[in-house]
């Protein structure tokens, strides 16, 4: 299946590669580069670029290009899924997964690669096994290994592996069992013209940040599951359970993990919490163009939007903006033409405002489009579909845990037409 | 220098890595190999005894390999850590070895005896590591070693050894292919392996060695079915695309007689979840219209793949959702494929790459199933910051899914993207509105209109795509558009883009009588700049003076002469081609004549319009998801999909046998003669699965549909068949109509199985010769039945024949009890029949039943022995089930009836008697329960252990079983001394209750606490058999543990019980209507319970 791994950064230079068949030479990645070369924008280059005698599949994060090569036929989303959990891996290990953070853990990283795949087939892909057999970086355990000579590979079959459970490993314990639940809904919209929207939908996650000792057996219930239309599920979520009570049953793994997503079903309205004026012109003679947009709260059912930031990618025409905010930090990119305005908390009392003019371009004509502005928010402790967790109980332990539930609402891809 | 006398040394050990201490003269080396100094100081710490210099110097090989240097000249010194105790730095050595023994196979062979020996290691993490590196060493030497090591490996006590084992099988293929046999032995012990660990690592050794072993899945489709949900992620994937392809050989397509159920059953399938008990209802109404026609009857192993696949919708890995997409796209009934777009949609919300992969296939499945995706048409729409791959793509299922309906949306969409700062995806746009108004005519004029408008747009790139499109869609109707012909003429001057000019010319030359006095007039412009032109342009140019020449040589011939002259002298060879070639055409000369006189007709012929249609059209003849798909193109390695067989193959190939077959053999070998597959082994089988297949249909929301039901019928309407005869031979209550209803059966059976199991019967009678009598009664009425249902024999007569054929002996010995067994057996399994459900059998203790059957069969057999007595102790619940059929259990049959008293110990639980009876000839010793592998909150009472069961003994036990308020099953193990039983209790949700006993004030007091969510109504019609009080009375509770409640009028019957476990109410009122039309309703906090119950009553009541 997946023959070799390309690791490629953006200036183009590979900077670790690893082979689980025969070597495959690097020059393989030139069709990559040349694609890459075609493609304007990082995010372009196609995940699946054929070769004559291989095919190049690759994603592109934390500006990384990971570049899978594969010989055979294999199903495309196979790799590529395989390749985000390589980077979601990286940065469970590392914090974050960037090249120099890969750089300097090269053999664990190696060594985490070797173990996810076998002959190209994945063998060990969740991250608690993974941490058994080859424990992550510390500072302390860097220390103790070089004192004692221990190392950070295991050298026992992590227990997950073969139990029925194999997401979450045994002997954990805690002195604090707590666990945290995290409801995290983001609304995407676009809005049109006029302020009305075209589309809007909440796709929600909860994220878990679980510290149980022992094997805890975990229900989860909502207090209006109807809500929930489509949802996927960590593998540890009995779905049996789910399809006959609407209820979250599961073993979980230990640590952080996404315990479920979900989409809220189209038929309810969506609150739609913020709403963005703008007055945005070009005139057909002048080299001015006039900038306005105010930013104010709609249906935020009592609560403070905070952490606004509002993204523009202004027409090539405009050559740069002066523009006076009347809260917040804005700048303006004259290369790539992207103005952002990082606004903060919406105060209702006082609207935050961003007027100025543009200066365009001498002589071109007015450019036809206007931008689009992209809106970013956060509103804590609010679920804006109403999805409200019921209670949480714990089998299979004696202890009792301490039991924490967040509610957040954040933009997903907000636009604004303008 | 200190390093010196290190470096001679290594330089050494790479020439004769066994003796390091071999002379060797230094600077030889040294002159030629700068790399030996460079790597001088990771030799000397390789080669010290401290494991932290080691690590140390692993690690830095380690990163090097990593960047891509070469560190293959330290092969030998790293070669001999590989014994290292350490075990960070053996793993680091593993790493290197297997980069590059490759390249240095002499020096690899060194390593290969520590493997061998981590190969016996009682550490499993360690044998497998040592077989995984072994099996990556590609050292064509070490392939008798490997082929050794992975088929002990195969058979080794940790699973995760035998996945590791299958992870081998291809390294190994891929080195030698001649080892293809012996690998493919090793797979198919791999594919019997119950684990989930391995599931996956086989299959995918499996496709990648032997895909075209098709037969090797058959005994293993089912176990790989049912452990599907299990398995890791990966191995999903691989086993779901694997079963994809299997399918398609094994099953008949689901669309092929589609037409003949839509009419009656497509209702049912787009009516809301709830309406599935009313389609269950019209789908019998169906089947029963269409008995003659030969309806598709789906096999049960493909729902079974169906079934199992799709929860796995849910996952969240989107290679899983893909799979599982493509699975239901290749092989589902088109009601059944809906199901898949919620989820893709939500694939949509991801990685941009995932987006990208799944919006191609979106593209493809849009063209075939529109209405799927329609629902989701906004999921779709474009926003700024995607990629423009993204965006092209989006813009492709948009023009796909765009329709009559939601054309305006569409449009006015596609005009906010016109406007986009994107100038491909812009273009893209246009192209997508062409497609649009050729697709749906209504708007065709206002598409055009706009992008007329659009020609006057600034960016020439949007203009020159315009124009290309608009040609198109003149093509079309080019009569009304004279107007728009002149717009573009002037077009000319302005536009540069070739691939526009060359559109516009081409438009006035073939519509040059519509716009006569302008087209003279652009071709005296073309010929001036001529030079200048493209190629494309320059051909067009041609093509128009040729065209004009014809209509209009008068005003044209200088014009045209001049051109072709300048096209003459052109440096491009097509051009020349083309003007030599148009010159003799138009213009007539002396010799050659014949084609000029055509010329017009040749230049001016109508020319079809053009199809505007999208690139994603053909591309579902490749799988789904597959690489190919995606890139259009065949990739290496690709399995095509193939076509549905016209005939489905046996498919008894699926059955498999079970683990006790010794003790059938030895049966066997008394009689002297053997088969192969004996056929009792089928039906116990088939009768399993569809026990375990019970829950499915009753709890899973909205899948009942036409396919469903009729899964059950060719085959188990034999069954029946033996049913309804066994039940008429025990008609103590009804034997009048009993003899009715065989004879309706009879025909029905005749009916079917002459189309279905002509060719079988053969087969199976043939084959029933040589099965082996000895095997006692449970086996010979099975046979029996099917005798009966392929020559309509009545089960009597064949009974009777086989009792010729039996060695008296052996009779006597078995029981008349054990008759019993397959009786009650099958009457569990009536409810997935069209006739006669489960719920239908009268109250009547099953205790009654066995004694007339067991009577008649006395009479028939003149067996002497008597009955158990404990068969006789009255036990007023349900019908008996069986739960361990005597031959799986080794002589031990173990029944169980829902005794529907209240369990003493708990009163949640509901009370199960445990019926043992004991047809081997050794006593049974010490039967208890074992390990129980229970679902959550499912719990069990055991029943105390039953020492010892003497042969032709019977007892009876009671157990409690708190199923929590959910069908779901219990399952258990039975143990006896020697043996474990895997056994497992389902039940019917009527068995979940208990009555409770309320005035009818009351019972409306509580209703009104029930309404809304937690009532289930649903109408049906009472047949003329069960319109007396009490039939209705005695079906209801016959289906469900309830008590009556008093009621002031006639025809409303209520019912009242508790869940057991919760203690929620569940009141139940039929209101009877005159003419047989009735109304059931159901009240209940559990709807789940609710909707079950709703279903079992109607189906009992309407039987």
């Amino acid at each position: 299946m997946i023959h070799s791994l390309f690791l490629i950064n953006s200036s183009g230079d590979i900077f670790l590669e690893k082979h689980w068949k025969s070597v495959v030479s690097r020059s393989v990645c030139d069709y990559f580069f040349e694609a890459q070369e075609r493609a304007t924008e990082a995010e372009n280059v196609p995940p699946v670029i054929p070769t004559p005698h291989h095919y190049l599949l690759s994603v592109y994060r934390h500006k990384i290009f990971f570049v899978a090569v594969i010989q055979t036929e294999v199903p495309p989303l196979f790799v590529i899924e395989f390749l985000h959990r390589v980077v979601d891996t990286f940065q469970d290990y590392f914090g974050v997964c960037s090249e120099p953070v890969i750089k300097d853990n090269v053999v664990v990283v190696y060594e985490v690669l070797e173990e996810m795949l076998d002959n190209g087939f994945p063998l060990a892909t969740e991250s608690n096994i993974l941490k058994e057999l080859i424990k992550p970086p510390t500072i302390l355990r860097t220390v103790v290994n070089t004192i004692t000579g221990s190392t950070n590979v295991g050298d026992q079959l992590p227990t997950g592996q073969l139990s029925v459970v194999p997401w979450r490993r045994t002997g954990v314990k805690y002195t604090n069992n707590e666990a945290y639940f995290d409801v995290i809904e983001e609304i995407d919209a676009i809005i049109d013209k006029s302020g009305s929207t075209i589309t809007a939908e909440i796709q929600g996650v909860i994220d878990a940040c679980v510290k149980l000792t022992g094997m805890p057996d975990l229900t989860l219930s909502f207090m209006n599951p109807r809500l929930l239309d489509d949802v996927s599920f960590h593998p540890c979520v009995r779905f049996k359970r789910w399809e006959s009570e609407r209820i979250l049953s599961f073993i979980p793994p230990d640590g952080n993990f996404r315990l479920l997503s979900y989409h809220v079903s189209a038929q309810n309205l969506v609150a739609i919490p913020v709403y963005v004026k703008h007055n945005i012109s070009f005139r057909d003679s002048s080299s001015f163009g006039r900038f306005e947009i105010t930013v104010g709260p709609k249906q935020t059912m009592g609560k403070t939007i905070e952490g606004v930031t509002v993204t523009s990618q202004m027409p090539k025409g405009v050559l740069n903006m002066s523009l006076t905010p009347s809260q917040g930090t804005h700048t303006f990119d004259p290369v790539t033409k992207m103005l952002s305005w990082d606004v903060g908390k919406i105060n209702p009392q006082k609207l935050p405002s961003l007027k100025g003019t543009m200066s365009l371009q001498a002589g071109a004509s007015k450019p036809d489009e206007n931008p689009t502005i992209n809106l970013q928010f956060k509103i804590q402790q609010l679920a804006i579909s109403g999805l409200k967790v019921n209670r949480l109980d714990m089998y299979g332990e004696k202890y009792k845990p301490f039991k924490g539930i967040k509610y957040m609402t954040k933009a997903g891809k907000f636009q604004v037409r303008t | 220098m200190s390093a010196a006398p290190a470096y001679s040394e290594d330089k050494g050990g790479s020439a004769g890595p066994g003796e390091p201490e071999y002379g060797h003269d230094p600077a030889s080396g040294g002159i030629f190999s700068s790399d030996y100094k460079r790597h001088d100081d990771l030799k000397e710490m390789l080669d010290t005894n401290k494991d932290s210099l080691k690590l140390e110097a692993m690690k830095r090989i380690v990163a090097m390999i990593a960047r891509g240097k070469n560190a293959s000249d330290l092969f030998p010194a790293v070669v001999k850590n590989v014994a290292c105790k350490n075990i960070e730095v053996k793993k680091l050595v593993y790493v290197y070895l297997v980069r590059y023994a490759e390249e240095q196979q002499d020096l690899a062979l060194l390593s290969i005896s520590t493997f061998q020996r981590g190969l016996k290691d009682p550490n499993q993490l360690i044998r497998a590591s040592a077989l995984r590196v072994l099996s990556s060493i590609r050292v064509p030497i070490i392939v008798p070693i490997m082929m050794l090591a992975i088929k002990e490996a195969a058979s080794d006590m940790s699973p995760y050894v035998r996945k590791t084992a299958a992870h081998a099988i291809p390294k190994l293929y891929s080195l030698d292919s001649d080892q293809k046999d012996q690998l493919i032995e090793v797979i198919e012990k791999l594919l019997a392996d119950k684990t989930t660990l391995v599931a996956g690592s086989v299959v995918m050794a499996f496709e990648e060695v032997c895909p075209e072993r098709i037969d090797l899945i058959h005994k293993n489709y089912r176990k790989l079915c049912n452990l599907l949900i299990d398995v890791e992620e990966w191995g999903q994937v691989v086993i779901i695309s694997m079963l994809t392809r299997y399918a398609r050989t094994q099953f008949l397509s689901p669309t092929q007689n589609e037409s003949l159920l839509e009419e009656n059953a497509e209702k049912a399938f787009y009516g809301s979840e709830e309406d599935e008990a009313k389609g269950a209802g019209s789908e019998d109404a169906a089947a029963a219209a269409l008995p003659a026609r030969k309806p598709y009857v789906m096999d049960p192993d493909h729902r079974l793949l169906l079934r199992n696949t799709k929860p796995l919708l849910q996952s969240r890995s989107a290679a899983v959702v893909m799979a599982v997409a493509q699975l239901y796209f290749h092989l589902a009934p088109k009601a059944e494929v809906g199901v898949i777009a919620k989820a893709l949609v939500r694939l949509l919300r991801s990685h941009s790459e995932v987006q990208y992969v799944v919006l191609q296939n979106v593209a493809t499945m849009s063209i075939k199933r529109r209405g799927m995706f329609e629902p989701y048409l906004k999921s779709f729409y474009i926003r700024s910051t995607d990629p423009t791959q993204i965006k092209i793509l989006k813009l492709e299922v948009l023009t796909n899914l765009a329709n009559e309906t939601n054309i305006p949306t569409v449009l006015r969409e596609f005009q906010t993207y016109i406007r986009s700062m994107d100038k491909d995806f812009v273009a893209a746009t246009i192209q997508a509105i062409g497609r649009c108004a050729t697709n749906i005519g209504r708007v065709r004029d206002t598409c055009l209109n706009g992008l007329v408008q659009l020609l006057s747009n600034r960016d020439e790139l949007v203009v020159a795509e315009s124009v290309v499109v608009i040609k198109k869609l003149l093509q079309m109707q080019p009569a009304q558009h004279g107007e728009i012909i002149k717009h573009l003429a002037k077009l000319t001057d302005n536009i540069q883009v070739p691939m526009a000019r060359a559109s516009i010319l081409w438009l006035i030359g073939e519509y040059c009588e519509h716009v006569p006095r302008i087209a003279p007039d652009v071709l005296r412009k073309m010929a001036k700049s001529f030079t200048a032109e493209e190629d494309i342009v320059k051909l067009q140019v041609i093509n128009l003076a040729a065209k004009l020449y014809l209509t209009n040589s008068k005003q044209t011939k200088l014009l045209t002469q001049y051109v072709l002259s300048l096209a003459k002298y052109d440096q491009n060879y097509d051009i020349r081609d083309r003007a030599r070639f148009t010159r003799q055409l138009i213009v007539p000369s002396e010799q050659g004549g014949a084609l000029s006189r055509h010329a017009k007709k040749l230049f001016l012929a109508p020319k079809p319009a053009p199809v505007l249609e999208s690139s994603f059209k053909d591309r579902d003849h490749f799988q789904l998801g597959s690489l190919s798909h995606l890139l259009n193109a065949k990739a290496t390695g690709y399995q095509e999909l193939p076509d549905w067989p016209e005939e489905a193959p046996d498919p008894s190939v699926r059955n498999v046998e079970e683990e006790d077959l010794s003790l059938i053999e030895t049966h066997v070998g008394l009689l002297g003669e053997y088969t192969e597959v004996p056929e009792w082994t089928k039906c116990s089988n088939r009768e399993k699965r569809k026990e375990k297949e019970k829950p499915f249909y009753s709890d899973s929301e909205g899948e009942s549909g036409p396919t469903e039901s009729a899964d059950s019928d060719p085959e188990s309407e034999s069954e029946s068949d033996s049913k309804s005869s066994s039940e008429s031979g025990s008609g103590e209550s009804s034997s009048e109509s009993d003899n009715e209803d065989q004879d309706e059966d009879e025909e029905k059976v005749r009916g079917s199985e002459s189309e279905q199991s002509e060719e079988d019967g053969e087969k199976r009678k043939t084959k029933k010769k040589k099965v082996p009598e000895g095997k006692g009664e449970a086996s010979s009425s099975d046979e029996g039945s099917e005798s009966s249902s392929s020559s309509s024999e009545s089960e009597m007569t064949s009974e009777s024949e086989e009792e010729q054929l039996e060695p008296a002996s052996w009779r006597r010995k078995t029981p008349p009890s054990s008759k019993s067994a397959p009786a009650a057996k099958e009457i569990s399994l009536l409810d997935l029949e069209d006739f006669t459900p489960p719920s239908v059998q009268p109250v009547s203790p099953p205790a009654i039943v066995s004694t007339s059957l067991a009577a008649d069969l006395e009479g028939l057999t003149l067996t002497d022995s008597t009955l158990v007595p404990s068969l006789l102790s009255p036990v007023s619940g349900v019908g008996r089930q069986e739960l361990l059929h005597r031959v799986a259990g080794e002589g031990l049959a173990v029944d169980y009836t829902f005794s529907r008293q209240p369990f003493s110990g708990d009163p949640h639980m509901v009370s199960v008697h445990i019926h043992f009876s004991n047809s081997s000839d050794t006593p049974i010793k010490g039967l208890h329960l074992g390990t129980s592998k229970l679902p959550a909150g499912i719990s069990i009472q055991e029943f105390p252990e039953i020492e010892s069961l003497a042969p032709g003994e019977s007892a009876t036990a009671v157990m409690g079983i708190n199923f929590c308020d959910s069908t779901q099953a219990a399952n258990f193990q039975l143990c006896t001394q020697t043996r474990q039983f895997y056994v497992s209790i389902q039940p019917p949700v009527g068995e979940l209750m208990a009555p409770v006993f309320m005035s009818e004030n009351e019972f409306k007091k509580e209703q009104g606490k029930l309404m809304g969510m937690n009532e289930i109504t649903e109408k049906l019609m009472l047949p003329d058999t069960c319109r007396s009080d009490h039939i209705v009375v005695q079906k209801v509770t016959t289906t469900a543990n309830l008590g009556r409640v008093p009621c002031g009028t006639s025809d409303e019957y209520r019912f009242a019980g508790r869940t057991l476990t919760s203690g929620s109410l569940v009141l139940l009122t039929l209101d009877a209507r005159p003419a047989g039309a009735a109304q059931l309703t159901v009240n209940s906090e559990k709807m789940v319970i609710g909707t079950m119950l709703v279903k079992d009553v109607i189906q009992a009541l309407t039987q």
